[in-house]
């Protein structure tokens, strides 16, 4: 078959490779017929995450047709139609049984790698390196699916393609960073980063109340997707000196209620301290820049909540904990427990609350996943999502 | 490799008789812990006690080697530092000596066992290294600056090398400590599997089993009710056996066992099974302890490839949870086989 690989930094190849097999009983094997490239794939593609191989099969955002599956396997046959969440998930340990599919006890096998970079191991992730797992992804032309009685959710006859694909990740992604801000009625939000992810979490956190929603980003294109479809306030941060003090114009001083960082360990910035994390970020000393997630902490309000659905890597730098400790802010943050969202926002989509495929920009094959990732991770010709289609 | 040692203490440690409610004094009486969960957890937390000094302990023993490298290796390099002749043959050869008696007081200090005493070995070889530098400032012809500043670094380490000797010297008689001082490397670990505690204790308790979860084991045979004929995996295709008996199993609670004199390679361990709370299943603690068959020098090269049983025991329990809790052990295309593979479809075969 045919899929991306990682053949090292800013290179991806559509090669051919063998189909893949049922390893376990509960898998299956899935023809993929639509697949997104996610923004977390450019962190790999530029070579911020550790623990890539030459060779490993790219992709956690993919749907398509079961086509085989285990001995095991209950819920699933032959022809159904699935989206598959990005996290794998077993069901049945104490993490997945209390709703944090994300932090599953036994999908990861190099659970003891990222036990030494993390503490303890979160899930195994599709196509997302070998700290989770070493799992072949979904940009191939098959994909083998572990657990496909508890990931995969059936998508109804009538719905298309694009419409249920972005349940496999930057939906619930979005949904549950507006979530973790406890939004009650009239409060204000402001998300840093309007990529597919920011602006699901604009659109959700209108969906679960917010009066008004706030968006910073610096490309005119993705502030103008983030004012058009989901009615945020937007803020160019290369053309504002501080972005805090106009959060606290726009708020009568206090600052917004609940803020959301969708930027993640690549932040841009200006002034002395992006310089800082640029340089120590090239000199591998720190990893991650976290200049979005201190601009945030610095703007949210007293006793307000900072949701954090960015990706980080490695350590954060220059973190603003007395900012935290002395105005009582609350930090949440988590990789998407997606399989807690897919039915909710599945109907949600059913019941046209959404239509998630205002972010697509740009539809190709999937033998042109190389120009895809050059075209995202570039912005070029305004991409802000890329689908790719077997 | 056939080690002669026996064992000569005791392999488990025997909880403590259980305590009239006494702690948590501060707290009306129904809001005290519960006496005997709580007496556990200390004997838990005290089983890895130590005596702070290990990790200035293996930072001599690190400088000890990298020194004594400079000393045998670049001996007039050396000379130069502290002020001396680097072309006098005597000095030489009394630099290179000093360099390998610094070596292996690193080595001892490393391997862990008795550790106070070769941190004791270094004082020693500080007072010899003081005598020296001091006779060399009586000759004239050295650079006495470089000499006096030679003595002072030295006087540093040495008042850094008595601090932790005393320090190291306070390690309390425990099992753990004792097993170590004889060359034993000890490894705990836990897990908490979602499975009532008679399944897993089950499960464990027959040993024929063991292998279904432990990688590095092939198979193990039930000879009667308490002894066991293990057969595990060795590098280069090789295979180890040995015989343990069961030396204690309490239903529910523990089960102890240790391979019989004579062994190939000795080692011993015990498994505890506790109820988890909030209806989580089981908690199991495991502890192994064994003798390298290359010394722990051997462990620590194997520790580099990710071979050193201690190792394993994590990936084992985990493997144990995965077979108890979905009947299988998971997989992914980069870690069916050993080693790095890149996370796409092979047609090899699963290693286990």
């Amino acid at each position: 078959m045919k899929a991306a690989c990682w053949m090292g930094p800013k290179n991806m190849q559509v090669v051919d490779v063998p189909d893949p097999q049922i390893l376990n009983q509960s898998d299956c094997i899935v023809r993929v017929t639509s697949t997104a490239i996610c923004g977390s794939d450019l962190h790999l593609y530029n070579n911020f995450l550790p623990l890539m191989e030459r060779g490993d099969i790219m992709g956690h955002e993919f749907m398509g047709e079961v086509v085989e599956v285990g001995r095991n396997v209950k819920s699933l046959r032959v022809g159904d139609r699935v989206v598959v969440p990005f996290p794998i998930a077993c069901g049945v340990c104490n993490a997945c049984t209390s709703d944090l599919w994300a932090a599953c006890e036994n999908s990861n096998p190099n659970a003891w790698l990222a036990e030494t970079m993390l503490g303890h191991s979160p899930a195994g992730i599709f196509g997302y390196s070998h700290l989770t797992g070493g799992f072949a992804g979904g940009q191939a032309e098959y994909v083998r699916v572990p657990f496909a009685d508890v990931g995969p959710l059936k998508v109804p006859a009538g719905m298309r393609d694009e419409q249920a694909l972005f349940l496999s990740d930057i939906l619930p992604t979005g949904y549950m960073g507006a979530e973790m801000c406890d939004i009650r009625p009239g409060e204000t939000v402001a998300v840093w980063g309007c990529g597919p992810v920011g602006l699901f979490a604009i659109a959700s956190a209108y969906m679960l109340g917010a009066e008004r929603v706030f968006a910073i980003d610096r490309f005119d294109y993705r502030l103008r997707m983030a004012r058009e479809h989901t009615g945020a306030i937007t803020i160019d941060y290369t053309q504002v000196d501080h972005v805090p003090s106009v959060l606290k114009d726009l708020t009568g001083g206090r600052g917004p209620d609940k803020v959301i960082d969708a930027v993640g360990l690549e932040a841009h910035g200006h002034g002395p301290l992006y310089l800082h994390d640029k340089v120590k970020q090239a000199m591998r000393i720190h990893p991650d820049r976290a200049i979005a997630l201190r601009e945030a902490i610095h703007s949210v309000a007293n006793g307000g909540t900072v949701s954090v659905i960015g990706v980080y890597a490695g350590l954060v730098d220059k973190f603003p904990m007395n900012a935290v400790v002395n105005r009582g802010l609350t930090i949440r943050a988590g990789q998407c427990h997606v399989h807690r969202y897919l039915e909710p926002l599945l109907r949600r989509i059913e019941d046209g609350d959404i239509d998630p495929t205002f972010v697509i920009t740009h539809r190709l094959p999937l033998a042109e996943a190389a120009r895809g990732y050059e075209l995202f991770a570039n912005k070029q010709d305004c991409c802000e999502k890329v689908v790719l289609t077997a | 490799m056939g080690s002669s040692f026996t064992l000569d203490y005791p392999v488990t440690e025997r909880s403590a008789p259980e305590q009239a409610p006494t702690a948590g004094t501060a707290l009306a009486p129904e809001l005290r812990p519960r006496t005997p969960l709580a007496h556990d957890d200390q004997r838990i937390a005290d089983a890895r006690r130590g005596t702070g000094g290990e990790t200035l302990a293996d930072f001599l023993g690190f400088f000890s080697i990298g020194l004594g490298l400079a000393e045998t290796l670049a001996p007039g390099a050396v000379a130069r530092m502290i002020g001396v002749d680097p072309q006098s043959d005597r000095v030489r050869n009394t630099l290179r000596l000093m360099g390998m008696r610094e070596i292996t007081s690193g080595l001892g200090i490393l391997s862990k066992q008795q550790p106070a005493t070769w941190v004791w070995s270094r004082v020693a070889g500080d007072a010899l290294d003081l005598g020296l530098l001091a006779t060399a400032l009586t000759n004239k012809e050295n650079k006495r600056g470089r000499t006096m500043f030679g003595i002072a670094s030295v006087l540093g380490v040495t008042a850094l090398d008595v601090m932790n000797a005393r320090q190291l010297a306070r390690q309390e008689e425990t099992p753990s400590h004792e097993a170590r001082d004889h060359g034993m490397i000890e490894q705990r670990r836990a897990i908490t599997i979602a499975r009532p505690v008679a399944e897993v204790y089950g499960f464990w308790r027959n040993f024929e089993q063991l292998p279904q979860f432990m990688r590095h084991l092939e198979r193990v045979t039930m000879l009667d009710e308490r002894r066991s004929h293990w057969v595990a995996k060795a590098p280069a295709g090789a295979s180890i056996e040995w015989d343990a008996e069961t030396t204690e199993d309490i239903p529910n609670e523990r089960i102890s066992w240790a391979s019989l004199p004579g062994s190939q390679v000795h080692n011993a361990g015990t498994v505890e099974f506790r109820e988890a709370p909030r209806g989580m299943g089981t908690e199991v603690r495991v502890r192994i302890e064994y003798k390298p068959p290359f010394g722990k020098l051997g462990a620590k090269v194997a520790k580099l490839f990710r071979e050193e049983p201690g190792a394993q025991i994590h990936d084992d329990l985990r493997h144990l949870k995965q077979v108890l809790e979905l009947g299988e052990i998971v997989l992914s295309d980069a870690t069916k086989q050993r080693g790095m593979h890149p996370a796409q479809p092979n047609t090899e075969p699963v290693e286990r």
